[in-house]
């Protein structure tokens, strides 16, 4: 491939992953089953320079590839407040990555519409949400891709053979002790990214294992809102819960043969939790302009919750924005089981293709955001500059119905 | 080690180029994605001890960068743009700034050197001075470019 008989579009992607090989001191490539692409975001000329020379070099992907979210909702143009030259520039960048042949899905939650590698298969994915979700709720190995690398690898289906690919690097490090939490908490799904943002905090890029989950059997939303947020507030890529995740079938194979008491254990008790939910919330009163939901883009089941709590009450206070960031594949799938229209009539707003904290769609003069995700609580003070409020999904529905925080403190007491 | 008289080291090409410019360490890993400015090379990172202050030229001394991948848009996007470091000096092979001099040298021929120093050397470049990098395929050397009577070489006795 480096000799350009494939093509010189293939050369420039294999010095890309020969390069990184080399610094990784890989002994050698493996081949991926399919990739995850998150070079859509607009970071300026040279993202949009780099995928357009691929394209001009006759690129395109070897294996099935999705794209993560872009710049703009494609489907809802007027939504976003972006000046025109801005708008061109993210749809040129947009467009180039369709053009290399990878599949226009405009999501960061790629398990949700239909790409979903099996137990022990090698891909190369990107954006830390759909990394760690790949690695321990499927079970499948990939590494941390981000930027040039998993284009690159995308079309020479090939990484370097290291890190999370290797199963020495996959066993847990860490022990995260949640016994003592009440059966309440564990089986709502507010603990989840708070869980996710304690682990990031005490991880960093280690390998965590849950313990003490197993009888709650968290589902599939849980596990998503756990992983995205230990992978914003620490490095975190792959974690396992005993009894949960398909890794580890028991805290012993999770460890991979060491005994609990090689690695550190943190008990995780019903303080840390409480105070590890307070730390998401950067916001001091009570005011509210407007609730995000859907980082990670939402799924069906979330829009089914959605739905049931917004179906017989009373429509959002109109002074309030009420935010539903998805994919366009789970936007239709919602419509069809006819969950959009109690959300909509509630006066919630949907947004595709991208995310309520990567582009500028909040009316300005927004403050203050509430939200159930613990990554959008994480990111959106530093990257859109407003105050969060972190709660639960009914806390968001009750809050939005009055345009101010209403909390329900009572499970975590 | 540096000394008023002058700093020579030895370190492991990680992307090769020659730069030259003043020394400007920073005292905590930089995210270059959200911690720094696109079209100037500022630090804007508030939290960062260095915030404000221009990369622009300068011989960037770290021991790593952190956070997201998109670093290396942003930093390949600094080089285009003629205000990225001149150089970057680390102690760890950080594959996310690696990636954003690969990609600029393919797209726009733009070389910034890279070099993998040893722990103890990158905490000692603590002075304002100014040096050349060479980097070439294997080696590379960072040598100060004062006029010295007595420059200290320090051999390197391992690459991380």
């Amino acid at each position: 491939m480096l000799d350009g008989r494939e093509g010189p579009a293939v050369a420039m992607a294999m010095r890309i992953v020969v390069a990184l090989a080399r610094l990784r001191d890989a002994r050698r490539l493996r081949p991926v089953a399919s990739a995850h692409l998150d070079g859509c975001l607009h970071h300026g000329q040279a993202g949009l320079d780099f995928v357009e020379r691929l394209v001009e070099l006759g690129g395109q992907v070897r294996i099935p590839t999705t794209l993560n979210v872009g710049s703009l909702d494609l489907l809802h143009p007027n939504l976003a407040r972006v000046s025109k030259s801005d708008a061109t520039e993210s749809r040129k960048l947009m467009d180039a990555y369709v053009a290399l042949d990878a599949r226009p899905t405009w999501t960061c939650a790629p398990y949700q519409v239909g790409h979903r590698p099996s137990l022990g298969e090698h891909v190369a994915w990107a954006e830390s949400n759909a990394i760690v979700f790949c690695n321990s709720v499927l079970g499948a190995r990939t590494d941390r891709y981000g930027d040039f690398l998993d284009a690159s690898a995308a079309i020479t289906g090939l990484v370097p053979d290291s890190g999370l690919h290797l199963s020495e690097n996959r066993r847990a490090t860490l022990v995260v002790d949640c016994g003592g939490l009440s059966d309440e908490l564990k089986s709502s799904s507010v603990l989840y990214p708070v869980l996710g943002y304690l682990a990031g905090r005490v991880a960093g890029t280690e390998v965590p294992v849950f313990t003490g989950l197993a009888d709650a059997r968290p589902d599939e939303d849980k596990l998503k809102a756990l992983g995205a947020t230990a992978a914003s507030a620490g490095g975190v890529a792959l974690f396992h819960i005993a009894g949960v995740t398909p890794e580890a079938p028991t805290l012993a194979v999770a460890l991979g043969g060491r005994s609990p008491h090689e690695v550190p254990t943190v008990v995780v008790d019903a303080d840390a939790v409480r105070a590890a939910r307070n730390s998401l919330t950067t916001a001091l009163g009570d005011d509210i302009d407007a609730v995000s939901l859907g980082t990670p883009h939402f799924s069906l089941n979330e829009f089914r919750l959605l739905a049931e709590l917004t179906i017989d009450g009373d429509a959002f206070d109109p002074s309030t924005e009420v935010w539903v960031s998805t994919s366009r594949a789970v936007l239709g799938q919602a419509r069809d089981a006819g969950y959009l229209d109690p959300i909509e009539q509630a006066g919630a707003t949907i947004l595709t293709d991208t995310c309520t904290y990567v582009t500028p769609v909040l009316k300005p003069g927004t403050r203050v955001v509430m939200t159930n995700s613990g990554k959008w609580a994480y990111y959106a003070p530093g990257n859109i500059g407003v105050d969060v409020v972190f709660a639960s999904l009914a806390e968001c529905v009750a809050s939005a119905r009055v345009g101010r925080v209403v909390h329900d403190d009572r499970i975590w007491r | 080690m540096t000394t008023e008289s002058g700093v020579e080291l030895t370190g492991m090409t990680l992307h090769p180029g020659s730069a030259a410019g003043s020394l400007l360490r920073l005292d905590a890993p930089l995210s270059f994605w959200g911690g720094s400015e696109l079209e100037t090379g500022r630090i804007t990172d508030e939290r960062h001890p260095q915030w404000g202050v221009i990369m622009a030229g300068r011989i960037l001394v770290m021991h790593s960068g952190r956070g997201s991948s998109s670093s290396s848009s942003v930093l390949a996007e600094q080089i285009r743009a003629g205000v990225s470091p001149a150089a970057i000096l680390l102690s760890e092979p950080d594959a996310i700034i690696v990636l954003g001099a690969i990609v600029a040298a393919e797209l726009y021929e733009k070389s910034m050197p890279i070099v993998l120093l040893t722990h103890t050397e990158i905490d000692s470049l603590t002075e304002v001075i100014p040096v050349q990098v060479e980097a070439t395929t294997g080696d590379a050397t960072v040598r100060g470019v004062v006029p010295a009577p007595a420059a200290l070489t320090v051999e390197r006795t391992s690459t991380r």
